[in-house]
């Protein structure tokens, strides 16, 4: 199989397994419930709000032709209305977007940052306290309720230290003084291209504990997978010749080795992204970040049960493809994969 | 994997060894907890109010909560709430999971494609989203809270143990089984199930860790336990409320789950590495 023809087999296939996704989804939200007309409505349902949403949802044509009209409307992006915010979900999660987007790759960047150099000296000094010490952490960093993390990080940063503020993502204040013109969405980006330095150093600090929450899990996997496959690595054939030529340590292991080994390591930072996506509903929560981590949990919180729906929907959409373009890439990067 | 060389392994590692013990204390802690909790009617719910939010003292050594409660009763308490939890959606996983997955793999072609697509799907979801969604569906409480995680789990099982039954179906004494003319049903539950089912019970068991560590997500999310039963998830949850000026109330019991779910992953790395190095499982 060529390369390009592999791509095409893979998103068929992904889009074979949404389809899935999706009906499992219809499937959970009309059979398991007694009445899905009362959950849609909410809290305090009258019988003529009921009847409403019965008529709206296709409650009373069968099974079958419910879950056409339930495809129809997924292909035209709408994901119904909110009973908290009684806005369209879809437009919700829109603006909720990059706030996710910007936290999640900061998040990443510092997993990225500490998990391999922790796992490439995990490694190189295996058994030693140094090993055992990071393997500990890495543990740590998959068994931390992320949710009790964040006010733990929160007492020592915020009201010990009195070193970074407490939720949100930017200073209103400091946004008033500094309006900061919207280009990308990405708070970090924007302000730093336009120069707004107060609003850059302010979202900045208001990132590093929700972001360092999140990270910690990332951490723990990258810093593991990292660690095992380095292992491996370290005992070929073609190290040892490097090492027989004199070359520095540290190039033998960042250089020649760590490219060998990187490439498992893909995956997991590819699966940590999806796993990410789950996280920041409990860390958005904690941080009080305005982004689709806090809409879901918020909707969760009010048994606001449209915007479950649409959010479980696009979250594992969105995992779906970040394993597609996991294994994509991958095999981009190592011919060794057979296609 | 026999059982000397399991063992052996296990003991050879320190941080396994902390693990297991760990693990041993809780179960203990949970059995005696009436009589280590210092106040138990306070752990089942009973208010206190002359003592809200005390810090912690010798009386209170975790403090007291917003209702006046002790922390540390409730937090003793807590490890039964987690241990049941954690055991039942694992049990209830098992018992969905391996049945399909012995199926899957013995009697292979079309069968085998159709669990096998299932569990796809299931997997396709990132850990927890699936759970959460089910959980919202069926409402708040303990016990579907269990049955939505057990729902999102199970096909991790299934993958085990269809693995399993693929090799053992090939053994000598399967295929005279079936040469008498023994029934399928027979052969698998007499000669499939009990030599497979011993790694996928391992796995199980390590899985439990993380099956509380989620199950404290859905409480903390007010999809779980609800007040007052003593739970680690839901404490932290109210605690949160309160933690700027009354720091002990979410902290102790986010370090029970913490210290439990290690103890798990703890142990459950080194086991990992006996039975299956390739094999990747999730935590949350």
């Amino acid at each position: 199989m060529k390369f390009r023809e592999y791509v095409a087999y893979r998103l068929v296939l992904a889009i074979f397994v949404i389809i899935g996704v999706v009906t499992l989804v219809f499937f959970v939200s009309r059979v398991i419930p007694s009445d899905p007309a009362a959950l849609y409505v909410g809290a305090h349902p009258t019988p003529e709000a009921i009847e409403k949403a019965r008529e709206q949802l296709h409650l009373n044509d069968p099974l079958i032709k419910q879950y056409a009209y339930y495809l129809w409307s997924l292909l035209h992006g709408d994901l119904g209305i909110s009973i908290r915010t009684h806005n369209p979900v879809a437009q919700d999660l829109k603006s909720a977007f990059t706030a996710t987007f910007e936290l999640i790759l900061v998040a990443e960047f510092i997993a990225i940052l500490i998990g391999i150099p922790l796992g490439v000296y995990s490694a190189v000094k295996k058994d030693s306290w140094l090993d055992n010490l990071s393997r500990l952490f890495a543990i740590s960093g998959v068994s931390l309720p992320a949710f009790w993390f964040g006010i733990v990080l929160q007492l020592i940063f915020f009201k010990h230290l009195q070193l970074l503020p407490l939720a949100g993502r930017v200073d209103t204040v400091v946004l008033l003084q500094h309006p900061l013109k919207v280009i990308t969405g990405f708070y970090l980006i924007d302000s730093l291209i336009t120069g707004n330095i107060p609003v850059f150093i302010d979202a900045l600090k208001h990132i590093i504990l929700p972001a360092i929450t999140l990270a910690m899990y990332p951490i723990g996997l990258i810093t593991r997978q990292v660690r095992s496959m380095m292992i491996e690595v370290l005992q070929e054939n073609y190290i040892r010749t490097a090492w027989a030529y004199g070359i520095p340590p540290r190039r033998i292991y960042f250089k020649y080795a760590l490219k060998n080994a990187i490439a498992p390591a893909l995956i997991t930072i590819g699966l940590s992204f999806a796993y990410t996506l789950v996280g920041a509903f409990l860390v958005e929560l904690i941080f009080n970040w305005p982004g689709l981590g806090r809409y879901a949990a918020y909707s969760i919180l009010s048994m606001d049960y449209p915007a479950v729906l649409g959010v479980t929907i696009v979250a594992a959409t969105a995992y779906v493809f970040i394993n597609l373009i996991v294994d994509i890439v991958q095999v981009y990067l190592d011919p060794r994969i057979k296609l | 994997m026999r059982k000397e060389e399991m063992l052996k392994i296990l003991f050879r590692n320190k941080l396994s060894i902390l693990g297991l013990s760990i693990i041993i204390a809780l179960v203990l802690i949970a059995i005696l907890a009436p009589i280590l909790a210092p106040y138990p009617e306070q752990a089942l719910g009973e208010p206190n109010l002359k003592e809200r939010l005390q810090p912690p003292s010798w009386k209170h050594p975790f403090g007291t909560d917003h209702l006046g409660r002790d922390v540390l009763s409730r937090v003793i308490y807590g490890t039964r709430t987690s241990l049941v939890i954690g055991f039942s959606v694992v049990a209830l996983a098992l018992l969905i999971g391996v049945p399909l997955g012995l199926i899957a793999g013995y009697f292979g072609g079309k069968m085998d494609l159709a669990v096998m697509r299932i569990t796809d799907i299931f997997l396709a979801f990132p850990p927890l989203l699936l759970a959460l969604l089910i959980a919202t569906t069926l409402g708040r409480g303990m016990v579907n809270a269990i049955l939505a995680l057990a729902i999102s789990w199970w096909p991790w099982y299934t993958r085990l143990a269809r693995g399993m039954a693929i090799s053992v179906k090939e053994r000598p004494y399967v295929e005279a089984a079936k040469a008498m003319g023994i029934a399928d049903w027979k052969i698998m539950l007499r000669h499939i199930l009990p030599n497979s089912i011993s790694p996928v019970i391992v796995q199980a068991t390590m899985d439990m860790g993380s099956a509380i560590l989620e199950a404290a997500a859905l409480s903390f999310l007010g999809l779980g336990v609800q007040p007052p039963t003593p739970d680690w998830g839901l404490m932290v949850s109210e605690g949160k409320d309160y933690f700027l000026n009354y720091w002990w109330y979410p902290v102790f019991p986010g370090l029970a789950i913490f210290i439990t779910v290690i103890a798990f992953n703890l142990l459950g790395d080194a086991v990992r590495e006996v039975i299956d190095p390739r094999l990747r499982r999730r935590f949350l």
